[in-house]
């Protein structure tokens, strides 16, 4: 009962605040537009591409490049749902209404996971079918092997990677130590550490490089990744599980 | 009913509050008292079960909040006014609240009628001001229509219409039979608001008694008489021959004495009888401000210092005297307001215990009267009265 009161309450609050619409906004049009953009240059620039490349190129992995640049804005949105509670204080008014304090958070949770994976599914979609209409001849169908599968991981990703961002502020409270870690570690140093033939091993691990996997629906032709589409996904879900916990347990012990 | 059991709270090494044991009961106005830092906010977040206690424990009807059943319906509070998401607007920010612990969408609309906000109710509370801050965070204390009410600092930024309002508030929620405990650091404010006074500092326990109590014990009439500064010795012989007719004196720190159980005329006549002039002869109440400065005056965690400006002075010409510095009040002045109490015998502050026991009049009751008078100094001109008057602009509010 606790929980549906909750669940109602953090829909009024998500659905109050400017935040939400423009996070939430900025994500899907950010992922969309610049997966077409990249599509279409793809598309023009097949011809000069080695046979190798050639070879890997996966239509369907290309109209998801929007998502390197259009997850930051879903990272903000998880940091700011809960933060927004840090920041202005109303977690102790929360807290006082609502003293379980996991019934609390997981029923915030709940509602901002729900919301991102409606956006995140409706961008996916929307991304790539724009995405293979501007790729032309080179096109895959969502009817191919693996590709309604990647396309659905795409709705997924981008869920994991909001949840994964309110676990990390849920331990961090300050949305500017937040953002402050979680956008660079996206942005840059992820994708540093799983290019790198030195860290790769250990880079491939980690939540955004394995859980991007799902999205892929060709292998690449050197390709020595130890797990699958589903296994880095799970790598993902592994990593938000911790972040969650992490969040929990911190909110359980600490002073409000 | 709220109850602290030895109620204590660490924060590494630094203890916010400690062993403080209170009731708060049903059916008045308990006014939390304490200056800045003193541990009021800190006793009301354990209250309700955001903090956890170090030691100690505080219950609600017999409950530690976290176990109450159904709190927010039997527990409303209001803990910091901007604790506010100044983007949502005001009935939003009531809505959500109320549907968090279950309460229907039509009480937020009572509630914003009864704080006087049903006109911005669709206003983001950023544009809010400090006073309307504070009654949509009375507005979410009052949601659930609670037995117990809990206000941190509910004045503070109100006009002198919001402070009557809440004063009216607080009084109509006591009289209804509930639990009202408002934390303040305003002794004058409690004074007119509560009937009852838990006053702490540093973290202890200072006072728990009734407003009443505090009054009687606390507000005493005195005159201040004044004998010439240059003749010590006929301000001793004043106040023997004072006490010997049965009155209380007491030094003040600017020379001047503080009489109390005679009556003006008597101390003229006395005066008179014994052949010693006055300067000044008035009446004085001692304010309840007064009282409780001087209760928590040793547990005030942030004091001024005097602003030495040093930087700034410029290398004054030879031979040129350099300006007079003039106190400040409570500018680096231990004990600035620490008139002595009405009572002798080394109590800092008058608890309810009958009979104050007697000690030797003039003994250092004062805080600080060990020291030397900055502002009391024999007068090197004596001539001048001007040392007389400068008490007078260093007291202002004895000065009235």
């Amino acid at each position: 009962m606790a929980a549906t009161q909750v669940v109602r309450s953090e829909w009024t609050k998500i659905r109050s605040v400017a935040s939400t619409v423009w996070t939430l906004g900025l994500a899907a049009v950010v992922t969309v537009a610049l997966g077409v953009l990249i599509s279409w240059f793809s598309k023009n620039e097949f011809d000069k591409l080695s046979d190798n490349e050639k070879l890997s190129f996966d239509p369907t992995f290309i109209s998801f490049a929007g998502m390197s640049l259009g997850q930051l804005a879903l990272i903000v949105f998880g940091v700011l749902v809960v933060s927004n509670e840090y920041s202005t204080g109303m977690i102790r008014t929360s807290l006082a209404a609502v003293p379980q304090r996991g019934t609390f958070l997981f029923s915030k949770m709940a509602v901002a996971t729900c919301l991102a994976f409606a956006v995140g599914l409706i961008t996916s979609f929307v991304a790539f079918f724009l995405g293979q209409s501007v790729l032309g001849v080179h096109k895959a169908s969502i009817g191919d092997s693996g590709v309604l599968r990647a396309v659905i991981g795409g709705g997924l990703y981008m869920t994991l990677i909001a949840v994964f961002s309110m676990g990390v502020a849920t331990m961090l409270r300050s949305p500017m130590l937040s953002l402050g870690i979680l956008m660079p570690f996206f942005f840059l140093i992820s994708a540093i550490l799983g290019n790198v033939s030195a860290t790769k091993k250990f880079g491939q691990f980690l939540p955004d490089q394995a859980g991007s996997k799902i999205m892929q629906v060709v292998t690449p032709v050197d390709d020595d990744v130890p797990y699958g589409p589903w296994g880095g996904l799970g790598i993902m879900v592994l990593w938000v599980l911790v972040a969650v916990v992490g969040g929990y347990v911190l909110l359980k012990r600490r002073d409000a | 009913m709220i109850e602290a059991v030895g109620l204590t709270k660490r924060y590494g090494d630094k203890t916010a509050v400690y062993n403080l044991s209170f009731q708060v009961r049903p059916g008045a106005v308990t006014g939390f008292l304490g200056p800045n830092g003193s541990g009021k906010s800190t006793t009301m977040r354990m209250i309700l079960g955001l903090d956890d206690p170090t030691a100690g424990q505080v219950t609600i009807g017999g409950h530690p909040y976290r176990k109450l059943p159904n709190a927010p319906r039997q527990v409303g509070a209001l803990l910091d006014a901007k604790a506010v998401h100044g983007g949502r607007h005001a009935r939003n920010h009531l809505l959500c609240l109320a549907q968090l612990s279950g309460i229907p969408a039509r009480r937020v609309d009572e509630v914003l009628g009864v704080v006087g906000l049903q006109d911005v109710a669709k206003r983001r509370s950023k544009g809010f001001s400090l006073g309307m801050g504070q009654r949509l965070g009375i507005a979410a204390a009052l949601l659930g229509d609670p037995q117990v009410l809990l206000f941190d600092e509910p004045v503070n930024g109100l006009d002198p219409e919001g402070i009557l309002w809440v004063r009216n508030l607080m009084k109509s929620l006591a009289a209804e039979g509930r639990t009202v405990f408002v934390s303040s650091h305003l002794m004058s404010e409690m004074a007119l608001t509560a009937d009852h006074l838990i006053v702490i500092g540093r973290g202890q326990l200072l006072a728990d008694m009734s407003v009443r109590d505090f009054i009687s014990h606390n507000s005493a009439d005195f005159a201040r008489v004044r004998t010439p500064d240059t003749e010590p010795q006929q301000r001793e012989k004043l106040t023997a021959s004072l006490t010997e007719a049965g009155g209380q004196v007491l030094p003040e720190q600017d020379g001047a004495l503080r009489v109390m159980g005679l009556p003006l005329p008597r101390i003229s006549d006395l005066a008179h009888d014994a052949d010693v002039r006055l300067w000044e002869l008035s009446p004085h109440q001692a304010s309840l401000e007064e009282a409780y400065m001087r209760m928590t005056q040793g547990a005030v965690d942030y004091r001024s210092t005097v602003d030495q400006r040093a930087g700034f002075l410029q290398e004054l010409p030879p031979g040129a005297v350099p300006p007079p510095q003039m106190p400040v009040p409570g500018q680096g002045q231990p004990g600035w307001y620490a008139p002595p109490p009405p009572q002798q015998g080394g109590h800092p502050f008058a608890m309810p215990q009958g009979q104050p026991p007697a000690g030797p009049y003039g003994a250092p009751a004062v805080p600080g009267a060990g020291e030397p008078n900055p502002y009391a100094q024999p007068s090197p001109a004596p001539a001048q009265p001007a040392p007389a008057a400068a008490p007078d602009l260093t007291k202002p509010e004895d000065a009235r």
